[in-house]
């Protein structure tokens, strides 16, 4: 088959999934895909494709997530889950050195790798991806490099799927990174009813590409696809305010909203661990006890704790009005002077995941909404 | 390992017994419920560099500080046949209510990395680090499924240090509050979701009113929810 073939999508039933699969497995990687746990999706160590979430669907809403079920045939009818591919590469708890006192009093200091195992995640949706790619500029692109997310990023291989069912808290839509995935897969599939139209995104994506049993997919099948698309976008309610939003958010730091939203958070964190963006992590040393070697631990902070805003024995943003803000001004403002675009990919999970039901969507739009100017 | 690093001059409960040794650090468990207690703590106090307190208990009162607002003599004329012979104070009180503490460690039971970290930093000579985040912390670096937002599970995580490493939630159920309130709680945005959970004002007074009830974040909410209760 030449490269040009490959490049155009194609057809595979849906019998043929596990083809995929064992094709990934049989080509080294560790396979991640999502699966039922504790009453919800989250990706798990994925060997056989009846293991997906078949007929699984779920209901979000302001602080909460509830899965149904349908006698349905589809694997990927549902919205993402509480995990993202964060936790995947930018690990929430690790060991980044070590020292150790030899008899004379030197320390030595010892990098610690991680273990990396190429691996390959199902079910990627575009949210998702958009915000890999928000946390590609972060830890590869600044001056320093994240060695640690670096050998895992380069180990992991997407398999995105086109998102069919957007969750009422999604608005991915809104801020331009779904539902369709555009890029940053290595492959990407659309599931219709009797199997998935398949597309190769990359070089690595190619190779596993042309071994799967693809057939020409119909202009039937095409269009059904597009329809899916339009009608997941459709049915997104949610949304940011569009016009100059970062800069009305920083003209109103002193809007009352702020002390509104203040009374209702817990200032518990979930909303920016979930957050497949986020990046704010903590460093501590966790000393042996006899005092000759420590391990420097890193583990995800979040603007919401005191340590996070902890300096030279102050804590600077010492309520929750402050943290909120410092979150969602971060998030939607100074994140575009910091990095060039904003640090929101409108995957809802801030919206799902809050124990308090805050919506930053009602927030953002109450505090600088479209209307009212 | 630990001993040989510290001597060790008085633990009843593994063999040494000097109640009135001069110390660097002393570790105080329980609380105050005696006239004896009340004098014994200021002479632990006299005698030690660090004072620390171990558990709920010696932090925060334990559960057995429900009784500071009931009636102490009513309760044991209930169970005991002849309460006469106990010998009790009306309460039962944290440590740093009547001296100063130098460090408390949370928890019930607290775990044996808290005291190992402690000394540590101690001997090292540095201020040991006070966790003061939230229990969601430790959940969400888990990768634990929220049993509060899957669930509408009445979970104290949010209001609540973390520390156990989310033992109950890791089991699908709600945190019961065992480290105390985290730094910055805010216990009554979480009474209200409690309530639109269907929670009655009394059973989300005993989510706050449990071991840790006389801290006063906690005994402050449980009081609300109580007159909530009777309006
Ligand atoms: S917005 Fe929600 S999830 Fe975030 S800190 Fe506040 S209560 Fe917690
Ligand atoms: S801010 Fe909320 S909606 Fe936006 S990317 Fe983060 S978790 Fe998703």
């Amino acid at each position: 088959m030449g490269k040009d073939a490959v490049a155009q999508t194609q057809f595979l039933q849906r019998k043929d999934l596990q083809t995929l699969l064992d094709t990934l497995i049989a080509a080294g990687y560790h396979c991640l895909g999502p699966q039922v746990r504790d009453g919800a999706i989250v990706y798990d160590v994925l060997a056989d494709v009846s293991h997906l979430p078949v007929a699984v669907h779920d209901q979000q809403a302001p602080g909460k997530y509830h899965l149904h079920y349908s006698q349905g045939l589809r694997s990927f009818a549902w919205a993402n889950g509480p995990l993202a591919l964060k936790p995947l590469l930018f690990s929430a708890r690790e060991v980044l050195w070590s020292a150790e006192r030899d008899d004379e009093g030197k320390i030595q200091f010892v990098q610690v790798k991680p273990a990396v195992q190429k691996t390959a995640v199902i079910g990627v949706r575009s949210c998702d991806l958009a915000a890999m790619r928000i946390q590609d500029q972060v830890f590869l692109e600044q001056q320093y490099k994240d060695e640690n997310y670096q050998a895992r990023r380069e180990a992991l291989f997407t398999v995105a799927v086109n998102c069919s069912h957007p969750a009422d808290t999604c608005f991915c839509a809104s801020t331009g990174d779904g539902p369709t995935a555009k890029s940053g897969y290595d492959l990407l599939l659309t599931e219709l009813d009797d199997g998935f139209l398949v597309a190769a995104g990359s070089e690595v994506g190619k190779q596993i590409f042309i071994q799967l049993p693809l057939e020409q997919a119909s202009d039937q099948q095409h269009f059904i696809a597009g329809e899916q698309a339009l009608h997941a976008e459709q049915t997104q309610t949610r949304k940011l305010p569009q016009a100059g939003l970062a800069e009305k958010l920083l003209a109103n730091l002193d809007h009352p909203r702020w002390q509104e939203v203040a009374e209702r958070c817990l200032s518990c964190g979930n909303c920016t661990m979930v957050c497949p963006t986020c990046f704010c992590h903590k460093e501590t040393e966790q000393p042996q006890l006899d005092g000759r070697s420590t391990e420097h631990l890193r583990e995800w902070d979040s603007c919401f704790t005191q340590g996070h805003s902890y300096i030279h024995g102050t804590v600077i943003r010492d309520d929750t009005e402050k943290r909120y803000r410092q979150w969602l001004s971060h998030k939607l403002a100074t994140w575009l002077q910091q990095f060039g675009n904003s640090g929101c990919v409108g995957c809802g999970r801030c919206i799902s995941w809050c124990p308090a039901a805050i919506d930053l969507t009602e927030e953002a739009n109450a505090i600088a909404g479209d209307e009212g100017d | 390992m630990l001993a040989e690093l510290v001597d060790i001059v008085h633990f009843a409960e593994a063999g040494p017994v000097e109640p009135d040794a001069r110390v660097d650090i002393a570790f105080v468990e329980g609380s105050i419920t005696t006239a004896g207690e009340l004098q014994r703590i200021q002479r632990v106090r006299a005698n030690s560099r660090y004072l620390i307190t171990i558990g709920a208990c010696a932090t925060a009162g334990g559960i057995q500080a429900l009784r500071n607002n009931a009636n102490v003599r009513d309760w044991m004329a209930a169970i005991y046949a002849q309460s006469e012979f106990i010998d009790t104070l009306e309460t039962s009180t944290a440590i740093a209510e009547h001296v100063r503490v130098d460090f408390e460690l949370w928890g019930c039971p607290i775990s044996s990395q808290q005291i190992v970290a402690v000394i540590r930093a101690l001997l090292f000579g540095v201020v040991p680090l006070q966790e003061q985040d939230s229990l969601c912390f430790e959940c969400k670096r888990q990768g634990n499924v929220c049993v509060l937002v899957t669930g509408q599970q009445a979970c104290m995580g949010p209001v609540t240090k973390a520390g156990c490493g989310a033992l109950c939630p890791k089991f699908g159920r709600a945190c019961y509050a065992c480290y105390g309130p985290k730094e910055n709680a805010n216990p009554d945005s979480l009474s209200q979701r409690f309530q639109g959970f269907g929670l009655l004002p009394d059973e989300i007074a005993h989510k706050f009113l449990s071991i840790n009830n006389s801290a006063p974040v906690f005994a402050e909410a449980g009081k609300k929810a109580k007159e909530n209760g009777h309006d």
